[in-house]
């Protein structure tokens, strides 16, 4: 081993400066997202050209990047890039809000259904699916945008009361997962009774919402999932330079100049409406939130989840699953084939390592 | 430090000490007649009410009348099987937060719940299996066949079971199990009006027969886990620091572990995943009893039984019995806990 020079700070690391701000390079933390961007483009060209009529996957990475004939881009555009898409937008923004709660609560069981903000989703959207209508009669107007703004508005609602229910002078990551138990155990046993208060069709279509699905997905629902999170998750990455300084604890945080509870109560409003956003668009895919912050930490070996890496894993999970579902099961929500594949995965990576994780 | 000195501040923390036991031991006691309470009100109340004396007078020398058999074949197992569970639930949720050093496990964690779940479901798909009785025997070997399997992802690579492994292949063999779950009662009508109601958690309709299945599991279950006490107090210093002292950290989480799937297997196949008591009850038991689990256990245990049994009342006053106790306690339970956690001086794990 070569002396290590003055420039670098952490031993063994490269440092990276551009003005105000340093990184350790860390290769693992870039190859991970990098080979997992590159995979996820290959799996959602394949999910694509899957359909009616089959589209190879060089055609449609040709019609993606603009050189498409208009039969092509006619079915590509206007038919199936929606649902592709959103299984991205969806799937990275659970993986980027679970690393994100996993973090600042400091524990890796903590994902935003533990949090209270997916149930609270939950009963919006089946609230609207069992009193809406009787006998299944949720449909046209009320269906297309009722169920996600009745989604998106309880799941916000539940963001901003686990926000004030844990502010007590300042936001304690302890609390805050208790107060979420609390707020989820709530939503989750209201959203339970719903079921068995409706007929069996709509505890059906409910449960299939309950599970996450895609596959009814189009441009009027993707739209809004993107331009929320065109706004959503940039901040949260800006944001997220506290978190490493966060995950020592409440006084080393302060002490490393961290204004401990601006930075918590910022990044858990953020984290909180990412979820509620991807909850109200595709239902609560809740496994991705659990699990890709997991298996990102273990492929980058960070010592915390690490955002990119979870945005990009999260978005290749829940495409993969979808396209999984389209080749093998068409009738199931694709929240069943996330778990479905993904905890198998998950299960893998920590029997394999060799070292002991902790958060 | 001078001799005089220590012996002086052991002679305080004898007297803080033995102070503080007799505190817990009657608050200990309160708890058991608030459990007292609550059983007789649970058999006492409800669409038709029956008076003590009749109450005492059904269950010593039944005569066959109205109120005899409405105490004896309702409200009787009814109350008991709610003891059992709210027992067995508080517990176990005890010792999963111990064994996971985690506040927010659950002691379906240990995939105890959707393992009998999917049993339950697989039974009544494939095997055609209807009612409780046969719904009893799929569930509990669904739960152990899940907790085994957890337990085994926990513990194979790296260096044995630790707190975050074991959580997360709970997590993720819940989840999996969640998932092929949904993927059968979604395309199996049988399957889905059985799970749904199954899911919610009740107490209610089940006759002595039930209670007379779970209890033995039950109780073997609470002895193992009074047992696995000393242990759990060792066990929170970290696992280096327990193996350090001496103890045999492997012993004391499968210890742990099979009182944790008695337990909870016996309470989720009789009623259901009741959810939430087990998670909240160790938070009070913690915030009563303080942090020794010798003390935490038997607490947690009362509390469950009482809360279970409360808010099984509760549901009756209220809504004519068409609410089940597990909606019931998230519902009421939920809002007193997150008051309770925003208290000062929580005690942590």
């Amino acid at each position: 081993m070569s002396a290590v020079r003055e420039t670098r700070s952490v031993p063994g690391r490269r440092v990276l400066r551009a003005g105000p701000v340093a990184w350790t390079f860390r290769p693992r933390t870039v190859l991970v997202p990098a080979v997992g961007a590159v995979l996820l483009l290959l799996v959602a060209a394949v999910n694509i050209g899957q359909g009616s009529s089959h589209i190879e996957v060089l055609d449609v990475l040709r019609t993606l990047f603009g050189g498409g004939d208009r039969r092509e881009n006619g079915i590509i555009f206007d038919l199936r890039l929606p649902r592709t898409l959103a299984g991205v937008l969806v799937g990275a923004a659970f993986g980027l809000a679970g690393a994100v709660f996993q973090t600042i609560a400091r524990n890796p069981l903590a994902s935003p259904d533990i949090l209270g903000v997916t149930w609270g989703a939950g009963v919006g959207a089946v609230g609207m699916i069992v009193l809406g209508g009787t006998r299944g009669q949720v449909s046209g107007a009320v269906a297309e945008f009722g169920i996600p703004l009745a989604a998106l508005g309880c799941g916000v609602l539940a963001g901003l009361l686990l926000y004030a229910l844990s502010w007590r002078s300042g936001i304690d990551g302890y609390r805050m997962v208790l107060v979420g138990i609390g707020l989820s155990a709530i939503g989750y046993n209201v959203v339970y009774w719903l079921l068995t208060v409706g007929d069996v069709d709509d505890a059906t279509r409910a449960t299939t919402w309950l599970v996450g699905n895609l596959a009814d997905v189009g441009w009027e629902s993707v739209t809004p999932v993107a331009i929320a999170l065109a706004v959503l998750v940039p901040a949260t990455l800006i944001y997220a330079h506290t978190l490493g300084g966060l995950q020592f604890g409440d006084d080393t945080a302060r002490g490393l100049g961290i204004r401990v509870d601006a930075a918590r109560g910022g990044l858990l409003l953020l984290a909180a409406a990412l979820a509620a956003v991807a909850t109200a668009a595709a239902g609560p895919i809740t496994f991705v939130a659990l699990a890709t912050p997991q298996i990102a930490l273990r492929l980058a070996r960070t010592p915390q989840p690490p955002l990119a890496g979870s945005l990009v894993l999260g978005a290749l999970l829940t495409v993969s699953a979808d396209l999984a579902v389209r080749l093998a099961a068409p009738n199931l929500p694709v929240g069943v084939l996330t778990a479905i594949l993904g905890a198998p995965y998950l299960i893998y990576l920590f029997v394999r390592s060799r070292q002991r994780t902790r958060a | 430090m001078a001799g005089s000195l220590t012996a002086r501040t052991d002679t305080a923390r004898d007297r803080a000490g033995a102070r503080s036991r007799r505190r817990r031991l009657l608050v200990l006691a309160a708890l058991g007649a608030a459990l007292l309470v609550m059983a007789a009100l649970s058999i006492a109340y409800g669409a038709h009410p029956v008076p003590l004396g009749s109450v005492w007078r059904a269950l010593t020398q039944p005569t066959g009348s109205e109120d005899d058999i409405i105490v004896r074949s309702l409200r009787g197992p009814r109350t008991l099987i709610g003891v059992l569970a709210g027992i067995a639930l508080g517990v176990g949720g005890a010792l999963m937060q111990g064994h996971t050093r985690n506040p927010i496990a659950d002691p379906g964690l240990l995939g105890v719940n959707q393992g009998a779940a999917f049993a339950i479901v697989v039974g009544v798909v494939v095997f055609e299996v209807t009612g409780l009785h046969g719904f009893i025997w799929f569930g509990f070997a669904g739960a152990l066949v899940a907790a085994v399997v957890v337990f085994l992802l926990g513990a194979v690579g790296g260096r044995g079971s630790t707190p975050v492994t074991l959580a997360l292949a709970g997590a993720a063999v819940s989840a999996l199990l969640y998932g092929l779950i949904s993927a059968v009662v979604l395309a199996d009508r049988q399957g889905m009006e059985a799970y749904r109601f199954w899911h919610v958690g009740s107490i209610a309709g089940r006759d002595f027969t039930v209670a007379g299945q779970i209890a033995p599991f039950v109780v073997v279950g609470l002895l193992l886990a009074l047992a696995n006490t000393p242990g759990l107090n060792t066990l929170a210093l970290g696992d280096d620091m327990a193996t350090a002292l001496g103890r045999d950290v492997r012993r004391t989480r499968v210890l742990g572990v099979l009182a944790i799937t008695l337990l909870v297997g016996a309470a989720v196949s009789a009623c259901g995943p009741i959810a939430f008591v087990g998670l909240i009850v160790p938070h009070v038991a913690r915030a009563l009893a303080g942090p020794d689990y010798r003390w935490l256990v038997p607490f947690a245990g009362l509390i469950g039984a009482v809360l279970v049994l409360a808010a099984d009342v509760l549901g009756r006053l209220v809504s004519g019995d068409r609410l089940e106790v597990g909606i019931m306690l998230a519902v009421v339970g939920a809002p007193v806990f997150i008051h309770l956690v925003r208290r000062k001086g929580l005690a942590r794990i």
